[in-house]
């Protein structure tokens, strides 16, 4: 009965020890935490409807919905190591869902000089298919290129004859020729680098978007000649491209 | 030592036979799941406080199908909710026992458990398919039922109490499991068997006219339809989300505005499904639009403008997406590519 003991508490102790094993090297988790302001105030969901916000331009917008896809992490050391996560997360502001992301993949802690993600998906990726993104309906049509839309931010704005009109400004990887062979003119995905973080321990890290960007720089964003039909106007989607890179920062960092 | 051994036996016996001691459990029955759904859109949503089972399903049908649910016994869910419908009405509203109208159009019923969102119903005020069930029994206008004179009939009928201790366990009738056992029985309900379905599937083609439909469908700059009512990689045909698309400009019934209390929500209502448009008809919330070609007027040159109207409807100046006459007959001949005849056809559903 002793020994039958002694070998049920040696089996038990042997069972509990195998998840700790010393060799291997620690590792933390990441959370990229997503925030949205329009000029520095924040946005959350209940400030959708009223237009109520002025971009650059001067023209007065309000929010009808607004979500956006992120994609492969990738967390850069000083000897140009990378860990790259081959992943994606469709933030839904509108609903504010997947507002918190945590990748499976944990990291080991360290110096990063840089952690960066996609905006959208590159073009592997937009090429796959993504059961929860259909699901979604987050899909551009094969006749605009396939894949996924990068961005759709639907909303109103006071139009030059003082009018509420609508506005589509959808982000998608740009396209001439639509139909059955559409053409790519340039790629419209980018590199969000949000720079250097220590990782000490399991870490939340805040993506902020300043929403009012897209409409800011480098091209000075008239609602009056882009607001509907801009999936197949690449002239369009190149200027968003180009406007969204300065949408993105690196905000609080909790560990 | 031998004590031991034999103390581990026996706990490991215990250990083995505890499952078989509930005895009697119903037989399960997954979902049959259309490949042009697990090709393409993520698993249906069952709630695990009521898994399919063979005996359930059976019980649900029984009762979807059974006058028993309605105060005076002359109306059950399929009398708005007919096969032949794809389980709606042809009406623009539907009568119920005291002959009064409702206010709005029966929805038809399939591809339920892939309501994502689980919100039922145009108006999304019910939060899952079994408390959707529990609504038109007492309403008023519908069957003008109270749950606890139907438990009563359900439980001194000859045959349900023994189908309910085949289903649940128990010859206890509740509201609760009646509810659950009809909505095993909807969630059944699936469609994906169209001409589109196999010419997704590479076992049929389209007719150039379908095939040019498709493309005004899913042309942002034509009839823009995609972005609320899917594409062929969301074979569900809808988002299940909800929009005021511009019919009215002011609103005699306040939808999901009316549910959730927002007024920014005022005149949305959700989106339902293009499968089955041939058997469907009337069409909107409130079934005003006799024909597919009045839908399809409505969106090219019929929007009416208001405070909550979707920014994704079109050229609203111009009343919509100005589709040519060709354009729209091309569409229509894409839409009813949607259509299931062996889904309203289907012996499982019929009486």
């Amino acid at each position: 009965m002793n020994r039958l003991f002694v070998l049920l508490c040696s089996i038990m102790l042997l069972t509990s020890c195998s998840s700790n094993d010393d060799g291997e090297t620690p590792t933390v988790s990441t959370t990229f935490k997503f925030t949205h302001n329009w000029d520095g105030a924040l946005i959350r969901d209940y400030n959708f409807g009223p237009i109520q916000y002025i971009n650059a331009n001067g023209d007065i917008i309000g929010f009808e919905r607004f979500r956006y896809l992120i994609s492969d992490i990738v967390f850069t050391k000083a000897n140009g190591e990378q860990i790259e996560l081959d992943v994606y997360n469709l933030v839904d502001l509108t609903n504010e869902v997947n507002m918190e992301y945590t990748p499976e993949t944990q990291i080991p802690p360290g110096s990063y000089t840089n952690v960066s993600f996609t905006f959208g998906l590159d073009n592997e990726d937009n090429s796959e298919n993504h059961l929860d993104l259909n699901s979604a309906s987050f899909n551009v049509p094969d006749n605009l290129g396939g894949g996924y839309h990068y961005m759709q931010f639907d909303g109103k704005f006071i139009n030059s004859n003082m009018q509420e009109q609508g506005f589509n400004y959808h982000a998608i990887r740009a396209v001439d020729n639509p139909g059955a062979n559409p053409t790519f003119p340039q790629d419209t995905f980018f590199t969000v680098n949000l720079g250097a973080i220590n990782v000490t321990n399991d870490v939340e890290i805040e993506v902020q978007m300043n929403i009012a960007e897209w409409f800011k720089s480098p091209n000075l964003w008239d609602l009056n000649v882009y607001n509907q039909m801009l999936m197949p106007n690449s002239t369009a989607q190149i200027m968003m491209y180009e406007n969204g890179q300065d949408a993105f920062s690196l905000g609080e960092v909790f560990q | 030592m031998k004590k031991g051994v034999f103390l581990v036996f026996i706990t490991l016996l215990c250990l083995n036979c505890s499952d078989e001691d509930t005895g009697y459990e119903p037989t399960p029955q997954p979902l049959d799941i259309p490949q042009i759904f697990s090709d393409n859109i993520i698993a249906p949503v069952i709630p695990t406080d009521n898994p399919q089972t063979m005996e359930g399903v059976a019980l649900g049908k029984q009762l979807f199908f059974d006058r028993i649910l309605s105060a005076d016994g002359t109306q059950s869910c399929a009398s708005c909710h007919g096969p032949q419908s794809a389980f709606t009405d042809n009406t623009p509203t539907s009568a119920g026992i005291d002959g009064v109208f409702g206010t709005r159009n029966s929805m038809p019923l399939f591809n339920l458990a892939w309501n994502y969102g689980e919100r039922f119903t145009w108006d999304g005020k019910e939060l899952s398919l079994e408390r959707q069930a529990e609504e038109p029994v007492q309403n008023p206008i519908e069957l003008h039922s109270n749950w606890d004179d139907v438990v009563d009939r359900l439980q001194n009928h000859p045959e349900y109490p023994e189908l309910f201790q085949h289903a649940f366990n128990t010859s206890t009738i509740t509201k609760e499991l009646t509810t659950k056992a009809i909505a095993q029985f909807e969630r059944t309900l699936i469609s994906a068997n169209s001409k589109f379905d196999r010419y997704s599937l590479g076992q049929t083609s389209l007719t150039a006219q379908e095939l040019n439909g498709l493309d005004v469908f899913l042309r942002e700059d034509k009839g823009d339809c995609f972005h609320c009512h899917g594409n062929p990689n969301n074979p569900l045909w809808t988002d299940n989300d909800f929009h005021n698309n511009g019919l009215d400009t002011t609103f005699d019934d306040l939808g999901l505005g009316a549910v959730s209390g927002d007024p920014n929500d005022n005149g949305k209502f959700r989106t339902p499904s293009l499968r089955n448009l041939a058997f469907t008809a009337p069409y909107m919330h409130d079934g005003r639009f006799a024909t597919l070609d009045e839908v399809i007027n409505h969106y090219s040159e019929g929007l009416q403008d208001s405070p909550t109207i979707d920014p994704l409807m079109k050229q609203l100046d111009q009343g919509g997406v100005q589709l040519t006459t060709q354009e729209k007959a091309d569409l229509k001949a894409f839409l009813l590519s949607l259509s299931d005849p062996s889904f309203i056809n289907n012996p499982e559903f019929q009486n």
